[in-house]
């Protein structure tokens, strides 16, 4: 009984200080949650869309920001876009900025990239990139996905353990991408979007409904765009996904297997020392 | 336990070997024939999975240095390279960041056990100080592993880490510059962590080895806290006995690292993490790994000055003594906790404690999640508060007031009893047992 | 007999002494090198020496940021209105009370030196801009005002004051970070 209470007066503790940081948590608002392909124990990628998404960031993003970490190759590697590779060879001959190198003549020089190279970004240098955008320099989206997250706050940090929601980062960034707002008041250089944490972002709206011809019939919506880009840095963020889920399940398997044998092996062993 | 060895080699090569280095005599006494008590339940697996963690961490580590490069410019690609290029590098720097929380939830359900069961006390205290040793050891460990990616959560922890010796007087400022080996967190820092992060795990095996053999000296606890008195009767051979059950306790603790590392690897560190370090750019939130979390809230609880009349201790030095002493407090243990029963199953009072710093531990934890402001400063303090209580206050008071159970005369008895339980049969507790007075 | 042998034992007892001494003499010798290399390097040393820095280049009402042990930080010549309007806040009512005269030297209260990165993320706020006319972070909108103290927005603290000294009238040592 007065376990039970004690475990009573806990659990009152644990609600009432949940529920306190819910009073201020107003100001932020946190991003829906987006159905994704790549959610779940068993979640992958929709190849359709990593190339959608590939082509908006090639089409929309690529002009302020790098995918430094990702090279031409990966495009056409298991468990990504899966862009044949001798198309892939033509992206990087075509792609919109150049490697840069050093000449034979010491001078900086410039060349098409190859598939074997990493996808060169818009700017040669942080400095670079920083006087070209009133000094705060456009991030890398590489990782984008999974270096932003919100708190979900309790109980549901508990409970996203059990329910493998593991994709904030990913509706974080959807929400970004849709979360612009028209009509507020914003400090010079400034735009308004309700999901960004303190609200004014330097940079401006990229998505307009028809902005990129998808080619396969897909609607050319704000919310289509996003969904599909947010994927595509996904899979950049996290490109071995596929095959981590499928060894995982291989081995969570073997595991349960493995620990029947063991276990009914252990019961024959200590059943004379019950006896 | 002690006693002269029956080992017998069976074959001339074995005699021959046994007489100039008794190694297999050494491994046939210490986990073929050591005797184990017949009752263990599951949390004694823990220390065989703690001993497999150790090895799991020890190799993925080794081959994660293979590919690893511990500068400021490089680190963090060097890491992005291991997720990216190398063969399986995704799945074991994964196993080894996972593994590295599985290590602490197993020592927590370690000590906790220790804790609930009196394995501390006599003759047992070397043998839970050098379990103290080897936590330090493993938080040392685990803090300077966490700075290696270089990204923001890494750099700035480490920041905040290391400015806590600046609290010392006097000399702090001087030591922290010795730490850093610059005048910020920076290269030389980075190359001494991953240096000092190679080493250590070595020294905790050796710790661990020493951990093992103040074991095998004085035996194990069990869930009644009644010492072997027949080895016969009360206890079994660890082989085949222990090493079938430890099996089955490391293989399902397995399945659950599989669950973070292969399903949810990024659920316990923090996204900020995958923003390369950046010391002009501070993060919204500085925090630690979950399994640190009590210790900063602890820390960051004393927010105020404390007058002591002689002298002043400043808030910030308040917070790092603090947090110091709720690690050194536990190796006092086996002289604050004055009762002579070992097993909280029979100690009705201490039971209801036990769970209740349980709780405290959770909401500490929770607290150190938090920013540092109200409700959860206050909140910090009076669980910092109820954390010492129940070390300093409730321990010590508890053996004087606590009327314990009946114990049983022997291990043997309590197994009986439970079959008896478990068949249905009348119960009849402590029949043969003395009943206890206080203390 | 008796003299002989006490003699022999007091040769024995400095023998161990001295040997002793030796040892701890020569442990302590080969530790050291241990330790120093902990310190910061004489490359870094040098580079992390107190600055001094020539004011007079810096106009009435103009700022330079320089960067000093990999920190940023603003130095900042003060106009008659900028110092006056600094003074005249009611302290009592800013999140992080403190007088402009704190926060300068006396008899230059026309310099103010503080470090450059907003208290609350860390960014480079830009200076004569925002509601105070001191320093506004366009990151989430921090408004610092002419003594650098915090005013509106997000930011907890006002911008630091490192540790310096004027060698003379024009010239600041810069020798120390804010104290944290």
């Amino acid at each position: 009984m007065k376990r039970f209470s004690l475990v009573l007066a806990a659990a009152g503790l644990i609600g009432l200080s949940a529920a306190m940081p819910a009073a201020k948590a107003a100001e932020q608002l946190n991003p829906p949650r987006y159905g994704w392909s790549f959610a779940g124990m068993f979640g992958m990628y929709d190849r359709a869309q990593l190339q959608r998404g590939f082509q908006v960031y090639k089409e929309v993003c690529a002009s302020c920001h790098s995918v430094s970490l990702l090279s031409f190759r990966n495009l056409s590697q298991p468990g990504g876009p899966e862009i044949p590779a001798a198309q892939v060879a033509q992206i990087a001959a075509d792609w919109q900025h150049k490697v840069r190198e050093i000449g034979d003549d010491g001078q900086p020089a410039e060349r098409a990239p190859r598939a074997s190279d990493r996808i060169p970004g818009p700017f040669a240098n942080i400095k670079a990139a920083e006087a070209a955008n009133g000094g705060k320099a456009p991030p890398d989206l590489t990782l984008m996905p999974k270096a932003r997250s919100y708190e979900r706050g309790f109980p549901w940090f508990i409970i996203d353990m059990f329910t493998l929601y593991q994709e904030h980062g990913a509706d974080y960034v959807k929400a970004f991408l849709t979360g612009y707002e028209q009509g507020h008041e914003t400090p010079p250089g400034t735009h308004y979007n309700k999901y960004f944490p303190g609200n004014f972002v330097g940079m401006p709206n990229m998505l307009q409904p028809d902005q990129v011809t998808y080619s396969d019939g897909t609607p050319q919506t704000v919310q289509q765009y996003a969904a599909d880009v947010t994927a595509f840095l996904m899979w950049a963020a996290e490109p071995h996904m596929e095959q981590r889920k499928r060894i995982g399940f291989q081995v969570l398997l073997f595991l349960l297997v493995f620990a029947g044998l063991t276990y009914f092996t252990k019961k024959k062993v200590w059943k004379d020392v019950h006896a | 336990m002690q006693g002269h060895s029956h080992y017998v080699p069976k074959t001339g090569i074995g005699k021959w070997f046994d007489a100039r280095l008794p190694l297999p005599r050494l491994v046939y006494d210490s986990f073929i024939a050591y005797p184990v008590p017949k009752n263990l339940n599951y949390f004694w697996t823990f220390g065989g999975i703690l001993s497999v963690m150790l090895v799991a961490q020890i190799i993925t580590g080794v081959v994660l240095a293979m590919h690893y490069t511990a500068h400021v410019d490089l680190a963090f690609n060097s890491i992005e390279k291991i997720m990216r290029d190398v063969n399986y590098g995704w799945m074991i720097r994964y196993l080894h960041a996972n593994g590295a929380s599985m290590f602490f939830v197993a020592v927590y359900v370690h000590m906790l056990r220790g804790l609930y069961y009196g394995s501390y006390k006599a003759p047992r205290e070397i043998l839970w100080i050098l379990g103290v040793i080897i936590y330090l050891l493993m938080m040392a460990t685990a803090f300077m592993g966490y700075v290696l990616p270089w990204g923001q959560m890494s750099l700035w922890g480490a920041v905040v880490i290391t400015n806590l010796f600046s609290a010392i007087p006097v000399v702090g400022p001087t030591i922290v510059e010795f730490l850093w080996g610059g005048y910020s967190v920076d290269n030389p820092t980075l190359n001494r962590f991953f240096s000092l992060h190679y080493l250590l795990p070595f020294m905790i095996a050796g710790v661990v080895a020493l951990h093992v053999w103040a074991l095998h000296v004085t035996g194990q606890n069990n869930p009644t806290g009644v010492e072997v008195k027949d080895i016969k009767k009360d206890t079994v051979p660890f082989t085949p006995y222990a090493t079938i059950k430890d099996a089955f306790g490391i293989i399902c603790f397995f399945i659950l690292f599989a669950w973070f590392a292969f399903f949810q690897p990024n659920y316990l560190g923090h996204a900020v993490n995958y923003v390369p370090g950046d010391p002009l750019v501070t993060p919204a939130h500085i925090v630690p790994e979950w399994y640190f979390l009590p210790f900063y809230a602890i820390l960051r609880a004393i927010t105020f000055d404390i007058n002591l009349i002689v002298f002043v201790i400043p808030s910030k030095l308040g917070g790092v003594l603090a947090m110091f002493a709720a690690i050194a407090v536990l190796a006092f243990l086996p002289w604050l906790d004055t009762s002579k029963v070992k097993s909280t199953a029979y100690r009705p009072l201490h039971k209801q404690f036990f769970w209740a710093f349980v709780v405290v531990c959770v909401m500490l934890g929770w607290l150190g999640s938090k920013p540092a402001e109200y409700p959860y400063t206050v909140l910090s303090l009076i669980f910092t508060g109820l954390y010492f209580a129940y070390f300093l206050l409730v321990l010590p008071l508890l053996g004087l007031f606590e009327t314990p159970k009946a114990l049983p005369a022997s291990i043997a008895d309590a197994v009986l009893e439970q079959e008896r339980k478990k068949g249905g049969a009348p119960v009849t507790a402590g029949a043969n047992a003395a009943p206890q007075t206080k203390g | 007999m008796a003299s002989v042998q006490h003699a022999e034992g007091d040769r024995r007892d400095f023998l161990f002494l001295a040997t002793g001494a030796a040892a701890a003499v020569g442990g302590a010798a080969v530790v050291w090198p241990f330790i120093s290399q902990l310190a910061p390097d004489a490359a870094t040393v040098a580079a992390g020496a107190p600055v001094e820095l020539d004011l007079s280049s810096i106009a009435a009402g103009a700022q330079i940021k320089i960067l000093w042990r990999g920190k940023p930080y603003f130095v900042r010549n003060r106009t008659e209105a900028e110092i006056k309007a600094a003074q005249d806040v009611d302290i009592s009512t800013l999140r992080d009370p403190e007088t402009d005269a704190h926060r300068v030297k006396e008899g230059h209260a026309k310099w103010l030196i503080t470090a450059a990165n907003c208290t609350h993320l860390g960014c480079v706020p830009l200076g004569n801009q925002g509601d105070y006319g001191g320093w506004f972070c366009p990151c989430h909108g921090s408004h610092f005002d002419t003594s650098g103290r915090i005013r509106k927005g997000p930011a907890p603290k006002n911008l630091p004051v490192p540790q310096y000294t004027f060698v003379s009238e024009t010239r600041i040592r810069i020798t120390g970070a804010a104290a944290a």
